[in-house]
């Protein structure tokens, strides 16, 4: 137990540090790197509260697939900080309005948030010990919630059809090649052999 | 503070010395990370001299007996030059990209089970902690590229990064239809199951353990996991991120000396990585392929090492004798070809599963 509390404290103190440096460094880049290092220690976390699944696949989809598209387009950007930085006296009173709401909202949700004792103490799902994270996550997913799951699952296909859909271009004058046609070419029909008489030459 | 005198203890514990209660993790480490350095610095030395061989000309062969230290030769070279920054880089980032190129190659080792029970960490969700490490191992190559400001590593770390993803996707893929045989996310699970179930047991002859590992049943994803396990490990004939006919070196341009050394050592010990994922896959791991006297004689890591070079022989004369790809032919292969057929695979051997009720345990159907 002490040892988790050891590891606890370690990733919490990598994680709120990089979590502010995501807001507070100058380099875009460095920021989607220490989001990076954010989301690697909150996998940490995960695993410390016994949710390997979650830990693992927030590394999977999020810090290997989506941070890294993020790190692409970010890396790609031509910023000029001098032009950014110029502007933030004139926008910070709005910043700083929307951000204080923003915060007592979330103050206001927080403090007044309370779970009746009836719902905790029947809750849907009891946790079951006994099989591992995965499989019990799994067993639940797949029979209970199958409709949401696949449900959820069919709206983001939507959604990534949409974005397809919204940015091809098929360009009609493009030479593409088509694999398949080259495979199934015959060197019969594709390739004429011609005897040539010497000092004669092709017609 | 009696949690940090905890951790110590779970880290550098000293049974004989009454100390602690287990053997401290660190020496365990310690202990297959020289094992395994010492391994890789062979299996570049097999990798040069097999390539080598097909061109027929002799390799290294000059450090020890038939070139056999060159490795620790070529260490001492690079160890002894003088490390060049460009003036414009990000010095940190240039310099912690090969750090993290090793230390995630090596990380990913924890849970390799070498034999029964021979495996720094044995989780329940090995599998899915290996491929978390392996698709972070991208970065090591975006984070170089970028940090060196300079076009043709920028170059090469957008092609790795684009290339990398893809294949993951389908790695992944293959590795869900051998999670549906076996219904489990650990690694030594995976193995076991491979020696309990399969074609051997079906035709009666249970000691005929290699018609029982999941290569034969699974063969098309094998061959997919095969060229995968090439292009996500940056290899011959995928090797477009450093090709070095096009972008010199790739990602690795502007560097030298140690941090050349450690991106090159991590890349190679991500090569071994995957062999030995293919080996726990599909190759029965460290069972015997003959259940009979003479083969369950030898210990069963040695069983292991010997498949993994075999696997790694093969890697190697994949790039001896296949021309490089396009960048949009892999792409192509990536997502036109190999995603939709193991995406059909799955719903196959599911399906099969469902019907016959074959599987470890029943598997997961």
């Amino acid at each position: 137990m002490t040892l988790t509390l050891f590891f606890f404290y370690l990733f919490s103190a990598v994680l709120i540090p990089s979590a502010v440096m995501v807001v507070a460094s100058r380099n875009p880049v460095h920021s989607v790197l220490f989001l990076i290092l954010a989301f690697f220690n909150a996998a940490g976390l995960f695993l410390i509260a016994g949710a390997e699944f979650l830990a693992m696949v927030l590394v999977i989809v999020y810090v290997g697939a989506v941070a890294v598209l993020f790190l692409f387009v970010v890396m790609m950007l031509d910023i000029d900080f001098a032009k950014m930085r110029k502007g933030i006296l004139q926008y910070m009173p709005i910043g700083a309005f929307i951000g204080i709401i923003l915060f007592l909202e979330l103050v206001l949700v927080a403090g007044s948030w309370i779970m009746l004792p009836e719902i905790a103490s029947s809750s849907a799902m009891p946790i079951d010990n006994s099989i591992s994270n995965t499989k019990a996550l799994g067993q639940v997913l797949y029979t209970r919630y199958v409709f949401l799951f696949q449900g959820a699952g069919i709206i983001l296909l939507i959604a990534m059809i949409g974005a397809i859909v919204l940015t091809l271009h098929h360009k009609p004058n493009v030479k593409r090649q088509d694999i398949a046609d080259q495979v199934a070419r015959d060197p019969k029909k594709a390739v004429e052999v011609v005897k040539v008489k010497s000092g004669e030459g092709l017609q | 503070m009696e949690f940090i005198v905890s951790a110590l203890d779970y880290l550098l514990g000293i049974p004989f010395l009454g100390w602690g209660e287990n053997v401290g993790f660190i020496y365990k480490g310690l202990l297959l990370l020289v094992a395994l350095l010492i391994f890789i610095a062979f299996i570049l030395l097999a990798d040069r001299k097999i390539w080598a061989a097909v061109q027929m000309r002799r390799g290294p062969n000059v450090v020890g007996p038939l070139g056999l230290f060159q490795s620790f030769a070529d260490l001492l070279k690079f160890v002894f030059k003088e490390p060049t920054i460009p003036a414009s880089s990000d010095k940190f980032l240039f310099l912690l990209a090969p750090f993290i190129t090793v230390m995630l190659a090596l990380a990913a080792w924890a849970v390799i089970p070498l034999d029964y029970g021979l495996a720094l960490a044995d989780i329940n969700v090995g599998i899915l902690y290996i491929l978390a490490i392996s698709s972070l191992s991208v970065y090591g190559i975006i984070i170089g590229g970028w940090a060196s400001n300079s076009k043709y590593p920028f170059l090469s770390a957008l092609r790795s990064a684009a290339q990398m993803v893809s294949y993951e996707v389908s790695i992944g893929f293959v590795i869900v239809t051998v999670l549906l045989l076996v219904g489990s996310l650990n690694l030594t699970d995976i193995v076991i199951a491979q020696s309990e179930m399969g074609l051997a047991y079906m035709l009666g002859v249970p000691w005929m353990n290699f018609l029982n590992w999941f290569w034969l049943p699974l063969f098309p994803m094998f061959v997919i996991f095969f060229i995968s396990l090439l292009a996500e490990t940056n290899r011959p004939p995928f090797d477009l991120p450093e090709a070095e006919s096009e972008l010199v070196a790739g990602f690795m341009v502007e560097y030298g000396s140690t941090p050349y050394m450690m991106y090159m050592l991590g890349e190679y010990v991500s090569i071994v990585l995957m062999c030995a994922l293919t080996v726990i896959l599909f190759m029965g791991g460290w069972a015997a392929p003959l259940e009979i006297a003479p083969f369950t004689w030898v210990p069963g890591m040695v069983w292991f090492i010997l498949k993994v070079g075999m696997v790694f022989f093969m890697v190697s004369i994949v790039k001896a004798f296949v021309p490089r790809y396009r960048y949009d032919q892999l792409m192509r292969l990536g997502w036109k070809v190999f995603l939709p057929i193991s995406i059909f695979m799955i719903f196959v051997v599911a399906l099969v599963l469902q019907l016959t009720g074959w599987g470890w345990n029943g598997g997961l159907a």
